[in-house]
């Protein structure tokens, strides 16, 4: 048992690669063993990282706050290591990984008879590339995951897509790729700076943190926009979103399903993970934070305005991402304990119920082979189980109380609020326009007279479907009724990234404030206080 | 000449003697495997000779009075066992490639042994005469080499534009040549490297006027735009096992000297040889990527590709510094594994009457031949340096010594280019994953050594990206002996 504990991020990291070798030995024509063994290794991917739900809260963090680390020599001679580690954000991002990474799968099982074997090796080397990502505490083999994991993601696209998946696929891995490879620009001028302000090269991200202070102010927002760019295409961001429609309407269900699911995250993981730790007084920056924070807004109104209009549902449930990011990228750039706890109970969130929203338009797709909203109507009559599931899942989507994305968003806009109201204002409209879009679509799919005859037919939801579906519901109940255990775990992480990008922050508005029932005056009147102290401590920056 | 300067050219020495030894038993006998393993023999024989010979490093052959003509030290040795080892390769794909061929195939491998020989004294040059002796053994062999099908007509193209070209960036190099002889008196690197540091020249016009022609000479061996117009249609033309010796040991050859050339007279540190070096680079980046959209056929496009990897190579070469040279070695050994592998692939796709190029030829290889489809999956990745591949880290490490050197316009330019890159290899990798719409009739069984070779070659492209380690330590090591 101490050697699973102590190399376990390993053992979950290296579980589907072990698990793709094999099945490169299955003969191609043995199509069920194909599936079983799939199925069987992403369920032991799950079942490995299970432990960590038990072990997370006992066990002592290592280094810094992060638990469960390994390091091993990897390239000496660059400063590159394989050092892995997981603090609570990440902790939370991996389980969603493993779960969903199941669930994609399994949802796979009839869908895709084509060329399976290549099918569930490329998701199994999708699922190293995105636990690589999550666990990676230095920069070199952060990168490496960080792209690596885009070729698989192209395959499963570019094989076994719609109609126009060759121009999705290819539009998806150009965006991707233009963007990291600015991030990679922005990576070596911290390595390099590093290395000629101490002597001593590495890529390890607690060694490039803790001189995060000395980094001066103008390369660190050189720094900022080439990490900004390469994140923010991938949350996507306003006006960086265009690929995500189309990669999503060609994507097979079990690739649209991880790729808003887990693959958005990594755009928002890496603002809180590398750009605020790293960049602090860029990240603080007025300017800065007032940019970022609008092009969110614009993206929760923007996306919720498209997807209303949308006559497809994979591409209403896509706009909607966009939109549902907004809030994750506001409440990073609010810089408070709320708004980033929040934000990333919302990443999580947004994993949960797109994820699951994707599986139910899949689950139609399969029957019927099409999308169109308009092809559809009075499901509810012919397919009970299927609507129950996805009005649950719809009204997790909307943020209704007792369910998941209420506790998200609700998180997100007290953080906003306590910054400027007029952001949370905003942000509001676009929760009043996603309850209205997904209304509309679960009404005009479900509800009524069951009138076209091809629709009349159809088989409800067996027990592995709803079985995809199920887990997910569960866990969005979870976090909707007792949402404490996520909050505390994500506590010290995020009181750490709060205290190193806004250090004004805990002298004006103590926990007390800020669960005060009217807190409209206070942050009104702190905010131009904490500008102040922002342009300070920018100012001692460049002092450095 | 002494033990001590015979062991030192023994890795030179063995390869001319098989050369002539294959030439002789191909006049006593034809028999085409004998030819091919003989000159593997030759090849294996010069490589171990080379361990003999890097005990003795540095050593410098030629008289006093001319200078020396060669050094051999671990520099240049380290070049030698690179330009060995892709040869091997070559000569490995090309018995496979010829034994559907209605030629003679055993004078090949006479032709190829006579390339390598030039390539290798390029590796120890030291000294104008000597580069320029290598330069032409190299380019003699190649002119016969790109026209071998005699029955292609684009084979004959290919060797008739060569030749016409490279005779022509010969004349530009050896009036570059003379203008710097006529300024210094000298045509050894050492005493030019003596000179120009010490900023000896009266006439400033002869010496930048000497090295930008010099400049015409290595752009055109190099294909580096401007001078790269010949490259898509040799690339084309020639057999694929030429292309391939073309793009890899030719280049690598030549790089090899530019490398020493420039370092160590230093060059490369007026100002002026750096700007037109920098737009050199910065074109052959542009002109490689944005001239690879248009095409439809590999080889072609592969052509273009070469254009801007030899882009990347330079600006590494101009970041200089301590990471430089080492950048475009680990560059060059990554390119060679990655263009040898796809080569590879179209070599042992070629049918009898034409090679394989078009994309047609490649739509769904994955589907029909899983493993050649495989290779060239593998080497597009690494044409496109994504991770876990060669081509990732040699790329990251080229950025990274451009980095270090603060060439931020070039490095944001090899970034942006690289990304326009990507997409004409996702153009071939749509074609190789698409489904098969007809049958093509292309060659049928892969031979066991082809297969045996691109095994390797696939192997090493991700042994190299995800553990460069090793072959770091030695580039370093081979680097640290370049003195400048």
């Amino acid at each position: 048992m101490p050697f699973f504990h102590d190399h376990i991020l390993s053992i979950i990291l290296f579980t589907p690669l072990a698990g793709m070798v094999v099945l490169l030995f299955i003969p191609g024509e043995n199509k069920n063993a194909i599936r079983w063994w799939g199925n069987i290794v992403m369920f032991a991917g799950f079942l490995v990282s299970l432990p960590l739900v038990f072990w997370f809260g006992q066990e002592p963090a290592k280094e810094q706050l992060f638990k469960f680390t390994e390091t091993h020599s990897w390239i000496a001679s660059i400063g590159a290591e394989y050092h892995l580690g997981i603090d609570g954000i990440s902790f939370l991002l991996v389980m969603l990984t493993t779960v969903l990474g199941f669930l994609a799968v399994l949802s796979s099982w009839t869908a895709v008879e084509e060329r399976a074997k290549e099918y569930y090796s490329m998701f199994m080397l999708l699922d190293v590339g995105m636990l690589g990502v999550f666990m990676s505490l230095d920069f070199f083999l952060f990168y490496v995951f960080w792209e690596v994991m885009l070729v698989p993601m192209y395959f499963i696209i570019g094989v076994w897509g719609g109609p126009r998946k060759l121009y999705a696929a290819i539009k998806f891995f150009l965006y991707t790729l233009a963007g990291s490879v600015l991030m990679l620009l922005g990576i070596l001028t911290l390595y390099f700076r590093y290395a000629k302000d101490t002597g001593h090269t590495t890529f390890n991200l607690l060694d490039l943190m803790s001189h995060s202070h000395a980094w001066p102010f103008a390369m660190q927002v050189w720094v900022f926009a080439a990490f900004a760019i390469g994140f923010a295409i991938k949350v996507p961001m306003f006006p960086f979103h265009t690929w995500l429609p189309d990669a999503h309407v060609e994507a097979p269900t079990a690739g649209s399903v991880i790729l808003a699911g887990v693959l958005l995250k990594m755009g928002t993981y890496g603002f809180i993970r590398f750009s605020l730790p790293l960049l602090p007084q860029a990240s603080a920056d007025p300017t800065v934070v007032k940019v970022m924070v609008w092009l969110s807004i614009i993206a929760i109104i923007y996306g919720a305005l498209v997807s209303m209009m949308q006559r497809d549902m994979k591409k209403l449930i896509a706009y909607s991402s966009v939109s549902h990011l907004g809030f994750c990228t506001l409440g990073i750039f609010a810089l408070n304990p709320h708004g980033l706890s929040g934000s990333v109970i919302q990443q999580i969130n947004h994993g949960i119920s797109t994820g699951a929203l994707f599986l139910i338009v899949g689950l139609i797709y399969e029957r019927r082979h099409t999308r169109e909203i308009k092809e559809f109507g009075g499901l509810s009559n012919v397919m009970p189980r299927y609507a129950t599931l996805f009005m649950i899942v719809m009204l997790s989507s909307i943020g209704l109380p007792l369910l998941n994305g209420f506790i998200g968003e609700f998180t997100i806009l007290q953080g906003a609020f306590e910054v400027q109201w007029q952001w949370a204002a905003w942000a509001v409209a676009g929760i009043v326009l996603g309850a209205a879009y997904m209304l509309w679509l679960y009404q005009r799919t479900m509800f009524g007279p069951c009138e076209n005859p091809k629709n009349q037919a159809l088989k409800d939801l067996n027990l592995r479907e709803m079985m995809t579906l199920i887990p997910l519901i569960v866990w969005a109940f979870w976090i909707g009724i007792y949402p404490k255990p996520f909050f505390n775990v994500l506590e010290a992480p995020v009181k750490q990234i709060v205290e190193t990008v806004n250090p004004s922050f805990g002298t004006h508005a103590s926990a007390k404030v800020r669960l005060n029932p009217q807190p409209a005056a206070e942050p009104a009147s702190a905010a131009p206080g904490r500008r102040v102290a922002q342009t300070a401590s920018r100012r001692a920056g460049v002092a450095h | 000449m002494t033990v001590r300067n015979l062991t030192a050219l023994a890795p030179l020495i063995i390869v001319s003697a098989t050369a002539l030894a294959v030439m002789m038993a191909a006049a006593l006998r034809r028999n085409h495997a004998a030819a091919a393993l003989m000159t593997l023999g030759g090849i294996a024989a010069a490589f171990a000779s080379l361990r003999a010979a890097a005990v003795l490093r540095p050593l410098a052959i030629g008289s006093s009075e001319a200078g020396q003509l060669l050094v051999i030290d671990g520099y240049g040795l380290f070049f030698m066992g690179l330009i060995l080892l892709g040869s091997a390769a070559v000569v490995v794909l090309a018995h496979g490639y010829l034994e559907r061929q209605a030629e003679h195939r055993e004078e090949f491998y006479i032709l190829l042994l006579v390339a390598v020989l030039g390539s290798m004294t390029l590796a120890a040059s030291s000294h104008f005469v000597s580069f320029f002796l290598g330069l032409e053994i190299l380019s003699v062999a190649l002119y016969a080499m790109n026209a071998y099908l005699r029955a292609r007509a684009i084979s004959l193209e290919a060797g008739i534009k060569y030749l016409v070209l490279a005779a022509a960036s010969a004349t530009f190099l050896l009036f570059g040549m003379a203008l710097l002889y006529a300024e210094f008196g000298t045509m050894s690197f050492d005493y030019l490297a003596g000179q120009m540091t010490a900023g000896i020249y009266p006439n400033r016009a002869m010496v930048t006027g000497g090295i930008a022609l010099m400049v015409t000479g290595f752009g055109f061996k190099l294909a580096l735009a401007p001078f790269h117009l010949w490259t898509p249609d040799i690339y084309e033309g020639a057999p694929a096992p030429v292309t391939a010796f073309v793009a890899t040991v030719s280049k690598g050859a030549m790089f090899a000297l530019l490398l020493r050339y420039f370092y160590s007279t230093g060059a490369y540190r007026l100002h002026s040889v750096f700007v037109v070096l920098a737009i050199i680079a910065a074109a052959s980046m542009l002109a490689g990527n944005l001239g690879a959209l248009l095409q439809n056929n590999l080889k072609r496009i592969l052509a273009y590709s070469s254009i801007a990897h030899m882009g990347y190579v330079l600006v590494a070469f101009l970041a200089a510094g301590d990471l430089g040279p080492e950048a475009v070695t680990f560059y060059l050994i990554a390119y060679f594994i990655t263009t040898l592998a796809a080569f590879g692939v179209v070599t042992a796709l070629s049918p009898a009457d034409r090679d394989a190029g078009r994309l047609g030829d490649f739509e769904g290889l994955i589907w029909k031949r899983p493993a050649l489809g495989g290779v060239l999956t593998l080497a597009l990745f690494s044409l496109a340096g994504i991770p876990a591949t060669a081509g990732f880290f040699a790329k990251f490490y080229v950025v990274a010594a451009g980095a270090d050197s603060g060439i931020w316009r070039l490095i944001i330019l090899l970034v942006l280019t690289s990304v326009v890159g990507l997409f004409y290899y996702l153009r071939v990798l749509v074609a190789v994953f698409s489904r098969p719409l007809e049958s093509r009739e292309l060659a049928p069984q892969v031979p066991f050594a082809s297969a045996f070779v691109l095994a390797g070659l696939s192997a090493l492209l991700v042994w190299v990206g995800v553990f460069p380690g090793t072959i770091l330590r030695a580039v370093k090591a081979a680097v640290g002996s370049l003195r400048y």
